[in-house]
């Protein structure tokens, strides 16, 4: 392949043409530019849902008298129960300890320690936790709870809270992920109808090029490497706006702000080398793809 | 009309007074095939929407020979041309370009086949972001043409064509006239052995037309076989060639009109083409 022909080939027509390379640059340099902003913010997004949900729990208050047999137990019949990933215990003592940082007035005036020996029941998966809290303590006759062991006082969920959380972050989850689709759709299509429109001005002179009895791959190669030098430079801008705005905007924020340093978001360096590979190869595949029209002469 | 294929009128009696459905098989034709650049054996050209492209074209044109297509728009003149280039293919029927048979040609290959014909056209299809050289090297380009080459061959067919002081000018600074000068100059480079050209002069002043196929004319005597469409007749009556006319896509007439000179100087050609013409001041003799 006669590569410095195909080259100087593409960057003669990139420079003839400048109106519609701009115009395809642009598209590129747009898209990416969001496409480069919304990802970290699906990522983060789903990050926080996830986060949100970790703190599903179910709460095993035990009766007061507890003794150390007692609760061993009660640990062990923790762990046997299905769908359960963790159990944290949290004695008396250090609840009191919690709460009374929180509020040293309000237990100043209490004098003793009025909580109970609590389990902090961590489940496998957050949408299991109503199933553990029913495991705990199942639906007696009367309508009430009993608990499965005796030395079990109750079994908290926190319902109402609970099924709020699980549905509004799965919600979101799901909505991040369907934008995240749309907008990775739109951007191939605009892309594809930038390269479109730029081969439709020029299709006379493909079809010029077929009469001279110039193969396919001939006349295809300079779009593909245009593609390529188009994809390259329009997402090189996107990184370098990007970065920018990195570096002014978000980095002062994110010590702030919980949301933004989101544990999961994508290191920067790997969202660019992404980016990059999408952008160049989008636009070198659209163009051969586009082109396919015109050739058939 | 009776139809008469000029020099070949006693083969065609059998298919002259049987209609034409016969044309088609009539075997002993192939004889004519070797010396033949282009051969047509009932060609029929049917367009989706149901238009006669061509019907039952049957034709053969030799080595070196010069042959005018003439008809009115829409009598399948465009049609022969673009079989030729293997653009359309025939509804039926058989055509050979240099004994080959084009049905066999690949789309593949259509490439390879094309660098062998070299193609004019009324509208020059030029590129526009080439300049005059680099529209000419481009057919050379195409076919692996090596830089030293292309310094050697360019400038010696613009000289031919007489652009050589249009090199670097780009298609929309030339005229009417000289932008057919760089197309023909592009079909040329290559030395095809057929020459096809559509209507070279449909957007030329008769001047300018007669400076066009007096460069035609050159290139046929070098040994091109030389096709044009066109419907200009009094073009045609001076030349005094082989004229294949059609009328809604069948051959009405085919023949070498007159007097057939073929020994004349190119200067003698132009003489001829420029007499009687509108006496035009001679200033406007360019280049």
């Amino acid at each position: 392949m006669k590569l410095g022909f195909f080259t100087r080939e593409a960057s003669r027509a990139l420079r003839r043409n400048a109106a519609p390379s701009f115009a395809a640059l642009a598209t590129v340099l747009l898209t990416m530019l969001v496409v480069g902003v919304f990802i970290p913010i699906v990522q983060a997004t789903t990050g926080a849902a996830n986060d949100v949900r970790k703190r599903v729990l179910v709460d095993v208050y035990l009766v007061r008298d507890a003794t150390q047999s007692d609760i061993t137990r009660v640990r062990q019949q923790l762990l046997d129960t299905a769908n359960v990933k963790r159990v944290e215990f949290v004695s008396k003592q250090d609840a009191y300890q919690q709460q009374r940082k929180k509020d040293p007035e309000a237990f100043a005036l209490l004098g003793s320690n009025p909580l109970p020996d609590t389990f902090r029941v961590t489940p496998e998966n957050p949408d299991d936790v109503l199933k553990i809290a029913a495991a705990l303590a199942p639906e007696a006759a009367g309508g009430g709870h009993t608990p499965i062991d005796s030395s079990i006082d109750e079994v908290r969920t926190r319902r109402d809270d609970t099924s709020k959380i699980l549905q509004v972050t799965r919600f979101v989850k799901l909505m991040a992920g369907t934008l995240a689709l749309l907008l990775i759709a739109a951007s191939i299509f605009l892309i594809a109808n930038t390269i479109r429109l730029s081969l439709f001005a020029r299709r006379r002179e493909v079809e010029v090029m077929k009469l001279v009895g110039a193969t396919d791959w001939f006349i295809r190669w300079p779009f593909v490497i245009e593609g390529i030098i188009v994809g390259a430079l329009g997402t090189l801008l996107a990184i370098l706006l990007l970065a920018v705005g990195k570096v002014a905007i978000i980095d002062p924020l994110a010590s702030d702000f919980a949301l933004i340093s989101a544990p999961e978001t994508m290191p920067f360096t790997v969202l660019i080398a992404v980016m990059l590979a999408a952008g160049i190869a989008i636009s070198a595949i659209g163009s051969a793809v586009s082109l396919r029209r015109f050739l058939r002469v | 009309m009776p139809v008469k294929t000029g020099t070949r009128t006693s083969r065609r009696a059998a298919a002259e007074h049987a209609p034409v459905v016969a044309a088609a098989a009539v075997p002993h034709r192939a004889t004519s095939v070797g010396a033949a650049v282009i051969e047509f054996r009932g060609v029929e050209k049917r367009y989706d929407v149901g238009a006669v492209g061509l019907d039952q074209a049957t034709f053969s044109i030799g080595r070196g020979e010069w042959a005018f297509l003439v008809g009115s728009t829409g009598s399948g003149k465009s049609t022969i041309m673009r079989l030729l280039i293997k653009e359309l293919e025939p509804t039926a029927g058989t055509i050979h370009v240099a004994g080959r048979d084009l049905a066999e040609i690949t789309r593949k290959r259509v490439p390879y086949y094309r660098r062998n014909i070299g193609v004019v056209f009324q509208d020059f299809k030029l590129l526009p972001n080439r300049t005059v050289h680099d529209n000419v090297a481009y057919a050379l380009q195409v076919t692996g043409g090596t830089r030293k080459e292309i310094r050697a061959k360019v400038p010696d067919i613009l000289r031919l064509t007489g652009l050589s002081t249009k090199l670097h000018n780009y298609p929309d600074q030339l005229s009417g006239g000289e932008q057919q000068r760089v197309a023909i100059a592009r079909a040329f480079v290559n030395h095809p052995p057929l020459l096809l050209a559509d209507e070279p002069t449909g957007n030329l002043d008769p001047e300018t037309s007669i400076g066009i196929m007096q460069l035609l004319y050159r290139i046929n005597r070098a040994g091109t076989t030389v096709l044009i469409a066109t419907h200009d007749n009094a073009m045609v009556d001076k030349m005094r060639r082989r004229v294949i006319e059609l009328s809604q896509g069948r051959i009405v007439r085919d023949e070498a009109t007159g007097s057939y000179v073929r020994d004349e100087s190119t200067r003698e050609f132009a003489v001829r083409m420029r007499d009687g013409l509108p006496e035009s001041p001679p200033t406007v003799e360019q280049r």
